[in-house]
């Protein structure tokens, strides 16, 4: 019987024992459930359709379903010792203990599903301008357009959400080359030291001492705007931070014994320097990565808000928000849905971020504030 | 200090093995390292020491923390980053016959870790956090032997068990913080042995460990040795960690040997005063009674080594000449050795064989003038 209800309602048993983490994994399954019911059309028109977005939402939908099942269903584990646990598992459990960081990570884990899940969620496409503009521009919220739509009538709602998946994406690549790059640099310097560390500290100096809105600005002027100019140009401007990060980290870390070690048991520079000493480092780095991502998010939609962002017709926050400026006093919908998402998007990566940073500390206990 | 006093001018080999053994398995000459001061001037933290392994011998190195035992034992690894360390011209270092000195970096990784194990002081901290045990020992075997990864899973857990794990399998999969400060220690010496080297290094092994597994883990190291035939180059300030393992023993302080022999001879009758001074400062369970001595003053910092003997500052015998001349490594006569040699001519022209590893040395005008060995000696602990 309680085999049987796991089956269908992942997480029902437990509604008693654990309510919050029951009523969860049964709200998000049955909202997948919804999902598949009213978008059951496009959802059977992707075999045939084959766009990339629409494969993706697929797949993105079958994982969800799968990782909620799984997820709502796992009984909980005995705590059968306290042994074997990697460093990972030991910041994971001090991490979980962090209640702020645990939505922050629940947010985060939303917002990509609805940026995957994009094409079936939204209800209208976002580049659709009403057939009659003047008839169907400005409309307030309503059941057919729950955020409204823009002076060229097309749904809000259906922009923010496109405009996620670019936000996200954005953030994230860009991140990505940014943290590589980073820790490329860092890495390198702080192991060599001498004139190597020298050279590309002063030069992070530089680069650092620009605005990096201006620099932003200035690259893009000179070259035609794409996203994946903006990706580049963001990943190439935000790495300084990490590249000092790390090679603080590889300074002390160079010294420590099992570096040492690993030279007298006659291991390359190369192997140890990115077997041993930049795994030790991975830690800030993903802290660094997740405040990052937040704090990309928000540069680029700055960008975008002044025109120097994902060209149009591609949705951007940014650029919505920057277009329903001049009509905020008559529909203020226009800057407040991508505005109110900007905000929760970049809060809740600084929450994980935050909560990753303490759980990482050892001088927090282990435990953050919960 | 000046560079002359530094290295005896002595025409023939003073430390090679008498009786034609041939090439040692590891032969130290002149070995300084020096780094630079605050001022400019190079410090020579190591400062002219010479001294042969032979195969499966156990050597003890000697000495207070700051007298460059430490770093003669990274220097014969060559692991002294130049710069800002810098090795003096006509330091040599050979492993079977072939220079260490300058040798390539390719040469050096491939003696490092298979010819040439090491084991350090802290285990707490040698092993890298984020890698499981197992992953660490058996990057050893793949990095120089070039096993599959199987295999080498298979002899990682040979040698764990070999080094006496309790439960080989799980050390494997444990993460160093796991593990308690002996099992480490056991892990890092699985570590240096894994590729079955001529030579184990061991820096202070057991100086991180309570007294217990001090035992176990010189017990072991003892044990390997023999199974394996490896020679040990073990370093500590502990003198019975010392005695109790190794044949030979050498006493450093401030950058040089003071006085070397057999483990047993040097213990029972120390030559050079600093060596006295340190036997007399351990407590001994046979002689209760007897009030342990105190070495006044403090191990100079390198760089400010005395002029002339190093220790004459703090030597409770010293007299003008040990201000104004530097002694050399002088054999001890009548020690009772048949092979016991002399260092020149001028000064001892009975000895015409060359002294050898094996001898007596101390580099103390005393052995010159034994009549000085007079008066109070060390002054005594006051309960």
């Amino acid at each position: 019987m309680g085999r049987l209800l796991d089956l269908v309602l992942p997480g029902a048993r437990d509604l008693r024992k654990r309510p919050v983490r029951a009523a969860a994994a049964l709200a998000a399954w049955a909202a997948l459930w919804v999902l598949v019911v009213v978008r059951w059309d496009r959802i059977v028109a992707t075999p045939g359709g084959g766009a990339v977005d629409a494969w993706i939402a697929l797949v993105s939908l079958l994982a969800a379903l799968a990782a909620v099942w799984r997820l709502g269903g796992r009984r909980p584990e005995p705590d059968v010792s306290v042994e074997m646990r990697s460093q990972w598992g030991l910041v994971s459990d001090a991490f979980r203990r962090h209640r702020l960081a645990m939505a922050g990570l629940a947010l985060v884990a939303t917002l990509a599903f609805l940026a995957l899940l994009t094409p079936y969620l939204a209800p209208h496409d976002p580049a659709a301008q009403g057939a009659d503009i003047v008839a169907t521009r400005f409309q307030p919220p309503s059941w057919e357009h729950p955020m409204g739509t823009d002076r060229f009538g097309r749904d809000v709602l259906s922009r923010v959400l496109y405009g996620g998946r670019v936000s996200l994406m954005v953030g994230t690549l860009a991140i990505i080359i940014a943290m590589t790059l980073g820790s490329l640099v860092g890495a390198v310097a702080g192991y060599a030291r001498g004139w190597i560390d020298a050279v590309s500290m002063r030069t992070v100096d530089l680069l650092l001492s620009l605005p990096r809105l201006v620099l932003l600005i200035t690259i893009i002027a000179f070259v035609d705007p794409s996203t994946t100019l903006i990706i580049v140009v963001l990943g190439l401007t935000g790495w300084m931070g990490t590249s000092r990060l790390v090679r603080g980290e590889v300074l002390s870390l160079r010294e420590r014994e099992f570096v040492q070690a690993a030279r007298v048991l006659g291991f390359g520079t190369p192997r140890i320097l990115f077997k041993h000493v930049l795994p030790n480092v991975a830690t800030p780095i993903i802290v660094a990565a997740t405040l990052g991502i937040g704090n990309t998010i928000l540069v680029e939609a700055s960008l975008s808000f002044l025109g120097f962002g994902v060209p149009p017709p591609t949705p951007s926050w940014g650029d919505m928000v920057l277009r329903g400026v001049r009509d905020m006093h008559d529909a203020p919908w226009l800057v407040l849905f991508p505005g109110i998402a900007i905000v929760v998007t970049v809060m809740s990566f600084n929450l994980v971020g935050d909560g990753l940073r303490d759980a990482l500390d050892p001088r927090a206990g282990g435990g953050g504030h919960s | 200090m000046t560079a002359p006093d530094a290295v005896p001018a002595t025409p023939r080999d003073v430390h090679a093995e008498s009786g034609g053994v041939g090439e040692p398995l590891l032969r130290v000459r002149d070995l300084a390292v020096s780094f630079p001061g605050r001022s400019g001037v190079p410090m020579r933290a190591v400062d002219g020491v010479s001294f042969d392994l032979h195969e499966g011998e156990a050597l003890g190195l000697v000495g207070e923390s700051g007298c460059g035992k430490s770093l003669t034992a990274l220097s014969i690894v060559r692991l002294v980053d130049e710069p800002p360390g810098a090795t003096a011209p006509g330091s040599s270092v050979r492993y079977r016959g072939a220079e260490l000195v300058g040798a390539p970096a390719s040469r050096l990784r491939e003696v490092r870790g298979a010819e040439i194990g090491f084991v350090f002081q802290e285990p707490m901290t040698s092993l890298n956090p984020v890698h499981r045990v197992g992953r660490q020992v058996a990057e050893t075997l793949i990095a120089h032997e070039g096993l599959s990864r199987g295999a080498a899973r298979a002899r990682t857990r040979e040698l764990l068990a070999r080094v006496e794990l309790p439960d080989p399998d799980r050390a494997a999969r444990a993460y160093p913080h796991e593990l308690s400060g002996g099992m480490r220690q056991r892990a890092l010496i699985a570590m240096a042995i894994a590729c079955n080297p001529s030579i184990l290094i061991a820096d202070e092994p057991t100086t991180a460990l309570d007294v217990t597994v001090q035992a176990q883990i010189l017990e072991l190291l003892a044990r390997l040795r023999r199974e394996t035939g490896m020679a040990l180059l073990l370093i500590s300030h502990d003198l019975a960690v010392v005695g109790n393992v190794t044949d030979r023993v050498a006493v450093m302080y401030a950058g040089q040997i003071v006085e070397r022999g057999p483990a047993a001879d040097l213990f029972r009758a120390p030559a050079h005063p600093y060596t006295e001074g340190l036997l007399r400062a351990v407590p001994s369970i046979e002689r209760r009674d007897r009030r342990l001595a105190v070495i006044p003053g403090r191990v100079p910092a390198p760089g400010s080594w005395p002029s002339a003997c190093r220790f004459h500052p703090r030597c409770p015998y010293a007299w003008e000449r040990c201000a104004s001349e530097a002694p050399p490594e002088l054999p001890l006569r009548g020690a009772g050795d048949a092979a016991e040699p002399a260092v020149s001519r001028a000064e001892a022209p009975d000895a015409s064989a060359p002294p050898g590893d094996r001898a007596r040395l101390s580099r103390c005008w005393l052995v010159d003038e034994p009549g000085r060995r007079t008066g109070r000696g060390y002054a005594e602990v006051t309960a």
